[in-house]
């Protein structure tokens, strides 16, 4: 792009000056290309970094001094089955009824702050749950409970293996 | 009545700052750039609350799809010594290049059997080649446990500090591979570790 001379016609004759040659580069090649990379670098960034959950899990140790017993009456279990499908009871399996529900706002969630409030309430103490994947569930059941756990804020949780008669429940509903 | 003359005016738009500007925004990207490395299966992360960033040292990932297991560590530093221990434990010796073709795999999912070969090929060739996933079988050939163990003592005396663990895995994974991982996780006195997950804006209760 040429500069437009905008300086004039000048005096005729006079000295013989030597034409001052402009300072100015044209920048506008250059701008260009900066913004080209620019569009490929804010491209190829990953621009969500990944988030981590911290899961941790109790040790598995020979020696069982350190463990307390918890009443049945305040652990919750919950058995992740197939299709999505949650079951929970309170208490040892085969006591109380399980019942089947889904992941989210009104399943999951509904019921853990409903009995985290109840078990509260008549115990005195914190719930403390239990969550047993089964074979048939998958990955992304296991962090949705996970999840569950961190929005409810329940600090006392566990992963734990499910039992032969656990999956038996799950099957009996259809869940498996 | 005189006109009035419009002094021509230069067309040109002094570009100094606006240049200024773009370089700046230019270096910041290209600093902060980390190439996005690919999945070598595909991988949907599921979503959660969970705000924490992943740490970008120290960081050891397993990505886990389709029922097979890869193993990433960060720092070319780490990998080479990685591999080192792993080819003293299995009798194998990496030659240098090897060792350097190494550091810049960004995933790696082959059995220490096949890795010579597969560290031997083409860049491009091995960038198509299916990689089959570390075995992990809880019995006898659990390679996977080797390479988590040396790395936790590479990272351990390189950098001095714990290494961090996490598992990216996929939406539809069955549970039975990750409880394996979590297995070996165990088996080393892994108790802490964390699951990758993509954001998911949803209020609080």
């Amino acid at each position: 792009m040429a500069e437009l001379d905008t300086s004039g016609g000048g005096k005729k004759g006079g000295k013989v000056r030597s034409k001052k040659a402009s300072t100015r580069v044209d920048l506008t090649a250059m701008v260009d290309l900066a913004f080209l990379l620019i569009t490929f670098f804010i491209m190829t960034t990953t621009l969500s970094k990944p988030k981590a959950m911290d899961v941790t899990m109790p040790r598995k140790d020979e020696n069982q001094k350190d463990q307390l017993p918890v009443a049945a009456s305040r652990s919750m279990t919950i058995l992740l089955g197939a299709n999505n499908k949650v079951e929970w009871f309170i208490g040892e399996p085969g006591k109380s009824a399980p019942e089947t529900i889904n992941y989210g706002k009104d399943g999951l969630r509904k019921i853990l702050i409903e009995k985290g409030k109840e078990i509260q309430a008549s115990t005195g103490k914190y719930m403390v749950v239990l969550i047993k994947p089964s074979d048939k569930s998958n990955y992304k059941n296991l962090v949705d409970a996970l999840d569950e756990m961190a929005i409810t804020k329940i600090e006392s949780f566990a992963i734990v293996d499910i039992l032969p008669a656990e999956v038996e429940l799950l099957k009996r509903d259809g869940n498996y | 009545m005189p006109r009035v003359k419009v002094a021509r005016k230069s067309t040109a738009i002094d570009m100094t700052a606006m240049c200024d500007v773009a370089f700046l925004l230019l270096t910041f990207f290209i600093l902060t750039a980390k190439p996005r490395t690919e999945d070598p299966v595909p991988i949907d992360v599921p979503a959660s609350t969970a705000e924490i960033p992943l740490p970008e040292e120290n960081v050891l990932l397993l990505t886990v799809g389709q029922g097979k297991v890869f193993y990433t560590v960060e720092g070319t530093d780490i990998r080479k010594q990685t591999l080192e221990q792993m080819g003293e434990k299995y009798n194998i010796k990496f030659t240098p290049e090897q060792k350097q073709v190494f550091s810049g795999v960004p995933v790696l999912g082959v059995p220490m059997n096949q890795l010579q070969a597969f560290l031997n090929l083409d860049v491009d060739k091995r960038k198509e080649y299916k990689q089959p996933g570390i075995p992990n079988d809880t019995t006898a050939n659990n390679e996977l446990a080797d390479w988590i163990r040396e790395s936790r003592k590479a990272v351990a005396s390189l950098h001095n500090k714990p290494l961090r663990i996490s598992v990216k895995g996929d939406n539809k994974e069955e549970y039975p591979t990750i409880k394996k991982i979590i297995g070996i996780f165990q088996k080393q006195r892994i108790d802490k570790f964390s699951f990758i997950t993509a954001v998911k804006n949803e209020p609080k209760k």
